[in-house]
């Protein structure tokens, strides 16, 4: 039922916390992982700030993620990375709907009510819009 | 091959380059004419800065996708100028930084922008965005609740109208919002029309009306070449956040002739310098634009707006514009460079800091990025400097063994020979060079001290390990100094 498996991370322990419930679905329905981390304009602002080139952007996104890539490496399932850009919620939703995912599990980073007035939840926006099942991990 | 990228460059994506000019050119207005404000001219400066350079980047920049207009950057540094002679000297100080950039294009000194290090432009941004809030503070001098009422009405439609919808920007609705509040509640208060007026037509071709002489150049260059580099500066800095976000390449020397290119049409059609903008670039960016054509569209509508709504225009109040500020300064400064500053390296965080102040005390971010670049350089020459000289006796051979490893140069010599025993019992001496270089005439003039020392004490010195550089600067100029000497 689920064999291709999308997982949504943004680094943080929130999104990492996601990934066991995508390693168990894809264990127990033999499907595959795909984890998917999108940087936005502010984080992209914020990012080449910070680095003296691109390689080294490059590299500082894939330390982020790389809690998420040993955690997936460890449980032996079929799964790949991709750093993709743009905002968050459209991207994810697109993403998973052109590839056709059966399922797109995806963490919540759990803000207080003022925090989602001003800066949206992404899960909702996802679980909104995707054509597929979606996993709200809290 | 050419015509094909240029036609992929302007048509590839029509509806999101035409969506998102209209876009940027509302979210460009109420900041042209806050950036013309703090540089104390009349909003037409910055409005036709905004459309000329919008317009000229489209056509002749590097980077598609990014938006150029009047910048708070650029208006921070011209301060001074325009306040103690005039427009006329600004608008031709404007277009000597163009001819100052086009000359940075060509001999490609966007490369030498590596030598800025990252602590720095973190600081110029902090710096910038505090100079861009501060600049807002005379506007309250005097006003009474009302004013603060209306720049927080500004700030809470900025941040929470985007929930409702992001089709029209957020900015440009709280304008719309305030002035009709401020217009029909009949509130008496500040409006853009006293602070100059706003003419309803194109701009016009005309040469600065100033005496060509050595004394106007004296004037105007100092400005000129600051404008330059702090535009040049910012310019390169969002062309890589935009490659970032949109995962392409740029011309970074193309990038740096056009803005030159368009700095000196914008000085002949009576607006101020600019540059590249970060905010305009992600809302674009954002908004669906990625082509050159979104620049064109937001130049061009942002004359047409004008020509149109001029009379709306003197009727913005204040305090609108103010609240428009404050979040372009809010989002302009680095928060997570404040949140992390006690995890970065103390000299990151020094220069950082540095930077700022400098700014801050000066009013001038060039002088600020230069003491932050000096800062710098000296940091990393007194880190490197450090020379270990570990010694070991051989006693079989009655020979010590001083092992050096790290940079010889000029910064790290002068305690270098006190690490080495010249009054010995032994005979014979080796210096293990393997794990050090020598860079310069003073690291040879170091060893050549050491040695003559020794020879003092009737020891010989024996080099061991010198790689292949070392041993040649060694040879061109070592045994100079002992060879005179005696």
């Amino acid at each position: 039922m689920f064999k291709r498996i999308l997982l949504a991370v943004d680094g943080s322990e929130h999104s990492i916390r996601s990934v066991k419930y995508a390693i168990e679905l894809a264990e127990k329905f033999g499907g595959t992982v795909d984890a998917v981390y999108v940087v936005d304009g502010d984080t992209a602002k914020k990012d080449v700030l910070h680095a003296t080139d691109k390689f080294e952007v490059e590299k500082k996104r894939k330390e982020k993620i790389k809690p998420v890539r040993d955690e997936l490496l460890a449980s032996g399932v079929v799964f790949g990375t991709h750093i993709l850009h743009g905002d968050p919620g459209p991207k994810i939703v697109e993403f998973a709907n052109e590839r056709e995912f059966d399922c797109v599990v995806i963490g919540s980073r759990g803000l207080n009510n003022l925090q989602t007035l001003i800066l949206g939840s992404v899960s909702h926006k996802v679980a909104k819009r995707a054509a597929c099942p979606v996993l709200i991990v809290k | 091959m050419k015509a094909e990228q240029l036609k992929q460059d302007w048509l590839g994506n029509v509806k999101g380059d035409v969506l998102a000019g209209i876009v940027v050119a509302l979210a460009l207005i109420p900041e042209a004419i806050a950036f013309s404000i703090i540089a104390g001219v009349d909003p037409m400066v910055g409005l036709y800065a905004s459309f000329c350079i919008a317009v000229v980047i489209s056509i002749v920049g590097g980077r598609p996708g990014m938006i150029s207009a009047a910048t708070g950057a650029m208006a921070l540094v011209m301060v001074d100028l325009v306040a103690d002679h005039g427009l006329q000297y600004l608008l031709a100080a404007t277009i000597l930084t163009g001819i100052l950039q086009i000359l940075f294009g060509i001999f490609k000194l966007a490369k030498v922008m590596k030598f800025v290090p990252r602590s720095v432009m973190v600081g110029f941004v902090n710096a910038l965005a505090i100079m861009i809030f501060t600049a807002q503070l005379p506007h309250f001098v005097g006003e009474t609740w009302v004013m603060y009422a209306l720049v927080g009405a500004t700030l809470a439609i900025i941040y929470l109208f985007p929930r409702l919808t992001k089709a029209v920007p957020s900015t440009l609705m709280a304008i719309i919002v305030i002035t009709a509040i401020a217009v029909f509640g009949n509130l008496s208060v500040g409006t853009v029309g006293d602070m100059g007026s706003i003419a309803q037509q194109l701009p016009v071709f005309l040469i600065p009306s100033i005496p060509l002489t050595w004394e106007t150049l004296m004037i105007i260059f100092p400005y000129a070449l600051s404008l330059s580099v702090i535009g040049l500066l910012e310019s390169l800095l969002t062309a890589n956040i935009v490659d970032d976000m949109t995962d392409t390449e740029s011309n970074k020397n193309k990038e740096s002739r056009g803005q030159g290119i368009a700095n000196i049409v914008s000085g002949f059609f009576g607006g101020m310098a600019g540059c590249a903008m970060i905010g305009q670039s992600v809302i674009n960016v954002k908004s669906g634009g990625s082509g050159r054509l979104s620049a064109f569209v937001a130049g061009v509508f942002l004359m047409f707006l004008i020509v149109v709504l001029g009379g709306f225009v003197v009727q913005i109040p204040m305090a609108a514009l103010a609240g428009v500020m404050f979040m372009v300064a809010i989002s302009t400064f680095d928060w997570s460079s404040v949140k992390n500053l006690h995890k970065l390296p103390r000299t990151d965080a020094a220069v950082m800091v540095t930077t700022v102040t400098i700014v801050l005390i000066t009013h001038d971010l060039s002088i600020g990025v230069l003491a932050g670049v000096l800062l710098s350089a000296i940091f990393f020459a007194a880190k490197i400097s450090k020379v270990k000289v570990t010694e070991e006796l051989d006693m079989r051979m009655q020979k010590r063994v001083y092992q050096v490893e790290g940079q010889l140069f000029f910064a790290s010599v002068s305690d270098f020979p006190k690490k080495f025993h010249f009054a010995d019992s032994v005979k014979q001496v080796e210096i293990d060079l393997t794990h050090a270089h020598l860079w310069d005439d003073s690291a040879v003039g170091a060893l050549d001290k050491i040695e003559m020392k020794f020879a003092q004490n009737g020891i010989e010195v024996e080099y061991t390990g010198l790689n292949q550089a070392s041993k040649q600067l060694k040879n061109r100029i070592g045994g100079l100094s002992n060879a005179s000497g005696h």
